[in-house]
Protein backbone atom coordinates (compact mmCIF):
# COMPACT_ATOMS: atom_id res chain seq x y z
CA UNK A 1 0.00 0.00 0.00
CA UNK A 2 1.57 3.35 -0.86
CA UNK A 3 1.14 6.10 1.70
CA UNK A 4 2.89 9.08 0.00
CA UNK A 5 0.53 12.14 0.40
CA UNK A 6 -1.65 12.96 -2.51
CA UNK A 7 -1.14 9.53 -3.88
CA UNK A 8 -4.22 7.89 -2.13
CA UNK A 9 -6.46 10.88 -4.05
CA UNK A 10 -5.29 10.38 -6.82
CA UNK A 11 -5.63 6.95 -6.94
CA UNK A 12 -9.14 7.09 -5.25
CA UNK A 13 -11.20 7.81 -8.28
CA UNK A 14 -9.33 5.61 -10.84
CA UNK A 15 -9.55 2.13 -11.16
CA UNK A 16 -7.75 0.01 -14.41
CA UNK A 17 -9.68 -2.47 -16.10
CA UNK A 18 -7.43 -2.76 -19.11
CA UNK A 19 -5.11 -4.99 -20.81
CA UNK A 20 -1.89 -3.18 -19.17
CA UNK A 21 -1.08 -3.28 -15.90
CA UNK A 22 -0.62 -0.17 -14.31
CA UNK A 23 0.96 0.22 -10.23
CA UNK A 24 2.91 2.55 -8.65
CA UNK A 25 5.76 1.59 -6.71
CA UNK A 26 7.04 2.87 -3.84
CA UNK A 27 9.21 5.94 -2.93
CA UNK A 28 12.50 4.87 -4.85
CA UNK A 29 16.01 6.55 -3.81
CA UNK A 30 16.55 9.34 -6.61
CA UNK A 31 19.44 12.05 -6.84
CA UNK A 32 19.89 14.65 -9.39
CA UNK A 33 23.37 14.82 -10.15
CA UNK A 34 25.27 17.77 -11.74
CA UNK A 35 28.69 17.49 -12.72
CA UNK A 36 31.67 18.96 -15.70
CA UNK A 37 31.91 16.09 -17.57
CA UNK A 38 36.10 16.36 -16.83
CA UNK A 39 35.29 15.12 -13.42
CA UNK A 40 33.58 12.13 -14.55
CA UNK A 41 36.18 9.44 -13.41
CA UNK A 42 35.44 11.00 -9.94
CA UNK A 43 32.17 10.99 -10.08
CA UNK A 44 32.09 7.19 -11.23
CA UNK A 45 34.50 6.05 -8.53
CA UNK A 46 32.27 7.83 -5.69
CA UNK A 47 28.87 5.72 -6.72
CA UNK A 48 30.58 2.36 -7.88
CA UNK A 49 29.30 2.39 -11.75
CA UNK A 50 31.45 4.24 -14.86
CA UNK A 51 28.42 7.20 -15.67
CA UNK A 52 27.26 6.58 -19.23
CA UNK A 53 28.25 9.89 -21.40
CA UNK A 54 25.32 9.16 -24.08
CA UNK A 55 22.08 11.05 -23.59
CA UNK A 56 19.32 8.73 -22.94
CA UNK A 57 21.80 5.88 -22.06
CA UNK A 58 22.15 3.98 -18.65
CA UNK A 59 24.39 2.39 -16.53
CA UNK A 60 23.72 -0.51 -13.72
CA UNK A 61 25.45 -2.19 -10.84
CA UNK A 62 24.13 -4.07 -8.30
CA UNK A 63 21.35 -1.93 -6.61
CA UNK A 64 22.40 1.88 -8.55
CA UNK A 65 22.12 3.25 -12.09
CA UNK A 66 22.69 6.11 -13.42
CA UNK A 67 20.47 7.53 -16.52
CA UNK A 68 22.21 10.45 -18.45
CA UNK A 69 20.14 13.05 -19.07
CA UNK A 70 22.75 15.78 -20.72
CA UNK A 71 26.35 16.67 -21.49
CA UNK A 72 26.69 17.54 -17.58
CA UNK A 73 23.44 15.97 -15.79
CA UNK A 74 22.95 11.62 -14.25
CA UNK A 75 19.73 10.75 -12.71
CA UNK A 76 20.74 8.30 -10.25
CA UNK A 77 18.56 5.49 -8.46
CA UNK A 78 19.76 3.72 -5.59
CA UNK A 79 17.83 1.32 -3.09
CA UNK A 80 17.12 3.31 0.39
CA UNK A 81 20.15 1.36 1.91
CA UNK A 82 22.52 3.51 -0.55
CA UNK A 83 21.48 6.58 0.40
CA UNK A 84 23.49 7.64 2.83
CA UNK A 85 26.59 5.98 1.26
CA UNK A 86 26.19 7.66 -2.06
CA UNK A 87 26.21 11.52 -0.04
CA UNK A 88 28.61 10.49 1.99
CA UNK A 89 30.87 9.28 -0.95
CA UNK A 90 30.32 12.88 -3.07
CA UNK A 91 30.87 15.00 -0.15
CA UNK A 92 34.37 12.84 -0.21
CA UNK A 93 34.95 14.03 -3.49
CA UNK A 94 33.42 17.62 -3.54
CA UNK A 95 36.96 19.67 -2.89
CA UNK A 96 38.43 17.85 -6.08
CA UNK A 97 35.36 17.45 -8.17
CA UNK A 98 33.00 20.51 -7.37
CA UNK A 99 28.76 19.00 -8.06
CA UNK A 100 25.79 19.34 -7.21
CA UNK A 101 23.91 16.26 -6.07
CA UNK A 102 20.18 16.84 -4.84
CA UNK A 103 17.80 14.06 -3.67
CA UNK A 104 15.04 14.21 -5.43
CA UNK A 105 13.18 11.05 -4.04
CA UNK A 106 10.27 12.85 -2.99
CA UNK A 107 9.51 14.73 -6.53
CA UNK A 108 8.51 12.04 -8.82
CA UNK A 109 6.12 9.26 -8.26
CA UNK A 110 7.31 6.29 -10.70
CA UNK A 111 4.53 4.23 -12.68
CA UNK A 112 5.41 0.75 -14.29
CA UNK A 113 3.72 0.26 -17.37
CA UNK A 114 3.63 -3.35 -18.40
CA UNK A 115 2.17 -5.95 -21.04
CA UNK A 116 2.20 -6.07 -24.81
CA UNK A 117 0.02 -3.22 -25.70
CA UNK A 118 2.52 -1.14 -23.06
CA UNK A 119 3.76 0.76 -26.04
CA UNK A 120 0.42 1.80 -27.49
CA UNK A 121 -0.95 2.78 -24.27
CA UNK A 122 1.52 5.42 -23.64
CA UNK A 123 1.72 6.59 -27.17
CA UNK A 124 -1.87 8.07 -26.00
CA UNK A 125 0.34 10.95 -24.47
CA UNK A 126 3.90 10.63 -25.57
CA UNK A 127 5.44 12.10 -28.91
CA UNK A 128 8.14 9.74 -29.27
CA UNK A 129 8.36 6.83 -30.81
CA UNK A 130 9.30 4.70 -27.97
CA UNK A 131 9.89 1.51 -30.41
CA UNK A 132 13.46 3.20 -30.47
CA UNK A 133 14.14 3.28 -26.92
CA UNK A 134 16.19 0.44 -26.06
CA UNK A 135 15.80 -2.07 -23.25
CA UNK A 136 17.89 -0.82 -20.84
CA UNK A 137 17.98 2.54 -21.91
CA UNK A 138 15.91 5.73 -20.46
CA UNK A 139 14.20 9.32 -21.60
CA UNK A 140 13.22 12.48 -20.36
CA UNK A 141 10.60 13.42 -22.31
CA UNK A 142 6.59 14.56 -22.68
CA UNK A 143 3.43 12.99 -20.95
CA UNK A 144 0.62 15.04 -22.46
CA UNK A 145 2.56 18.15 -21.50
CA UNK A 146 3.88 16.96 -18.07
CA UNK A 147 7.38 16.40 -18.08
CA UNK A 148 8.09 12.41 -17.75
CA UNK A 149 11.09 10.33 -17.64
CA UNK A 150 10.39 6.55 -19.24
CA UNK A 151 12.57 3.78 -18.67
CA UNK A 152 12.36 0.65 -20.64
CA UNK A 153 13.27 -2.51 -18.25
CA UNK A 154 12.00 -4.92 -21.29
CA UNK A 155 10.06 -4.96 -24.37
CA UNK A 156 6.83 -4.72 -22.79
CA UNK A 157 7.87 -3.62 -19.48
CA UNK A 158 8.31 0.49 -18.66
CA UNK A 159 8.69 2.66 -15.51
CA UNK A 160 7.15 6.39 -15.75
CA UNK A 161 8.76 9.29 -13.16
CA UNK A 162 5.68 11.87 -13.04
CA UNK A 163 6.58 14.90 -11.03
CA UNK A 164 3.70 14.06 -8.05
CA UNK A 165 1.34 17.16 -8.93
CA UNK A 166 1.17 15.78 -12.11
CA UNK A 167 -0.16 12.59 -11.33
CA UNK A 168 -3.52 12.61 -11.07
CA UNK A 169 -3.64 14.08 -14.17
CA UNK A 170 -1.10 11.39 -15.53
CA UNK A 171 -2.58 8.25 -13.90
CA UNK A 172 -6.04 9.15 -15.05
CA UNK A 173 -5.28 9.30 -18.54
CA UNK A 174 -3.18 6.34 -18.30
CA UNK A 175 -6.55 4.48 -16.72
CA UNK A 176 -9.15 5.79 -19.39
CA UNK A 177 -6.76 4.57 -22.26
CA UNK A 178 -6.34 1.40 -20.67
CA UNK A 179 -9.96 1.21 -20.54
CA UNK A 180 -10.21 2.25 -24.17
CA UNK A 181 -7.85 -0.46 -25.31
CA UNK A 182 -10.19 -3.01 -23.46
CA UNK A 183 -13.14 -2.14 -25.39
CA UNK A 184 -11.25 -2.64 -28.26
CA UNK A 185 -10.18 0.95 -29.68
CA UNK B 1 4.20 17.62 -35.98
CA UNK B 2 7.53 19.84 -36.23
CA UNK B 3 10.38 17.67 -35.93
CA UNK B 4 13.83 19.17 -34.21
CA UNK B 5 16.74 17.90 -34.34
CA UNK B 6 18.74 18.34 -31.03
CA UNK B 7 22.52 18.84 -30.86
CA UNK B 8 23.55 17.45 -28.14
CA UNK B 9 21.04 14.20 -28.11
CA UNK B 10 21.85 13.74 -31.46
CA UNK B 11 18.09 13.01 -32.39
CA UNK B 12 15.64 14.39 -33.78
CA UNK B 13 12.50 14.54 -31.69
CA UNK B 14 9.02 16.08 -31.68
CA UNK B 15 8.21 19.21 -30.64
CA UNK B 16 6.46 19.50 -27.37
CA UNK B 17 9.47 18.53 -26.02
CA UNK B 18 11.06 22.33 -26.69
CA UNK B 19 10.96 25.87 -26.18
CA UNK B 20 11.57 28.61 -28.78
CA UNK B 21 13.59 31.04 -27.04
CA UNK B 22 13.66 34.00 -29.01
CA UNK B 23 16.49 35.48 -31.84
CA UNK B 24 20.23 33.61 -31.33
CA UNK B 25 23.62 35.93 -31.38
CA UNK B 26 22.77 38.48 -29.50
CA UNK B 27 25.54 39.15 -26.83
CA UNK B 28 24.76 41.15 -23.80
CA UNK B 29 26.92 44.35 -23.55
CA UNK B 30 30.39 44.13 -21.59
CA UNK B 31 29.61 47.18 -19.87
CA UNK B 32 25.90 48.14 -20.05
CA UNK B 33 27.04 51.58 -18.02
CA UNK B 34 28.22 53.03 -21.35
CA UNK B 35 25.54 52.64 -23.10
CA UNK B 36 23.24 55.18 -24.43
CA UNK B 37 19.51 54.18 -23.41
CA UNK B 38 18.96 53.96 -27.25
CA UNK B 39 21.77 51.44 -27.43
CA UNK B 40 19.97 49.39 -24.22
CA UNK B 41 16.67 49.40 -25.49
CA UNK B 42 17.82 47.92 -28.91
CA UNK B 43 19.73 45.31 -26.96
CA UNK B 44 16.78 44.37 -25.10
CA UNK B 45 13.97 45.05 -27.70
CA UNK B 46 14.68 45.48 -30.98
CA UNK B 47 14.99 42.12 -32.99
CA UNK B 48 15.76 41.21 -36.72
CA UNK B 49 11.74 40.13 -37.10
CA UNK B 50 13.15 38.07 -40.10
CA UNK B 51 10.82 36.33 -42.69
CA UNK B 52 12.38 33.92 -44.13
CA UNK B 53 15.75 32.13 -42.50
CA UNK B 54 16.41 33.16 -38.88
CA UNK B 55 18.87 32.79 -36.67
CA UNK B 56 17.05 31.53 -33.52
CA UNK B 57 17.56 29.65 -29.76
CA UNK B 58 15.44 26.93 -28.71
CA UNK B 59 16.02 24.54 -25.62
CA UNK B 60 15.50 21.04 -25.27
CA UNK B 61 13.46 21.72 -21.92
CA UNK B 62 11.61 18.23 -21.80
CA UNK B 63 15.01 15.90 -22.83
CA UNK B 64 18.71 17.06 -22.22
CA UNK B 65 17.48 20.66 -21.03
CA UNK B 66 20.61 22.03 -23.62
CA UNK B 67 19.64 25.45 -24.85
CA UNK B 68 21.36 25.24 -28.63
CA UNK B 69 20.56 27.76 -31.95
CA UNK B 70 18.88 26.91 -35.02
CA UNK B 71 18.11 28.34 -38.17
CA UNK B 72 14.50 27.99 -39.24
CA UNK B 73 12.91 29.61 -42.31
CA UNK B 74 9.99 31.56 -40.26
CA UNK B 75 7.84 30.90 -43.47
CA UNK B 76 7.73 27.90 -44.53
CA UNK B 77 8.88 26.58 -40.75
CA UNK B 78 11.76 24.30 -42.19
CA UNK B 79 14.90 23.94 -39.97
CA UNK B 80 17.84 24.27 -42.38
CA UNK B 81 20.20 23.41 -39.38
CA UNK B 82 20.34 22.95 -35.63
CA UNK B 83 23.93 23.64 -34.09
CA UNK B 84 25.29 23.73 -30.31
CA UNK B 85 25.57 27.14 -28.12
CA UNK B 86 28.60 28.61 -28.65
CA UNK B 87 29.38 27.45 -32.58
CA UNK B 88 29.68 30.33 -34.97
CA UNK B 89 26.97 31.36 -36.77
CA UNK B 90 27.04 28.98 -40.07
CA UNK B 91 27.19 30.59 -43.35
CA UNK B 92 23.73 31.07 -44.52
CA UNK B 93 24.32 30.51 -48.20
CA UNK B 94 26.06 27.51 -48.12
CA UNK B 95 22.50 26.52 -46.06
CA UNK B 96 20.48 27.71 -48.56
CA UNK B 97 22.90 25.63 -51.67
CA UNK B 98 22.37 22.28 -49.18
CA UNK B 99 18.37 22.56 -49.49
CA UNK B 100 18.51 22.59 -53.39
ZN1 LIG C 1 18.69 17.35 -26.34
Amino acid sequence: MNTQPGIQAALANVTSAGPVLLAILPEATRFSLRINSGNLAAASKALGLSLPTTIGTRAASGTRSALCHGPDEWEILASEDDRADIEAAFAAIYLKAPHSLTDISDREITIVIEGDKAVELLSVGCPINLDRLAVGNGKRTVFDSAQVVIYRDARDSFRMQVWRSFLAHVWGLLNIANCELAAGY
Amino acid sequence: MLLIHCPYCDETLPEPEFAYAGEAHIDRPADPQQLSDEEWRDFLFIRTNAKGPHYERWRHINGCARFFNAVRDTVSDKFLTTYKAGEARPDLAKLLEGQK
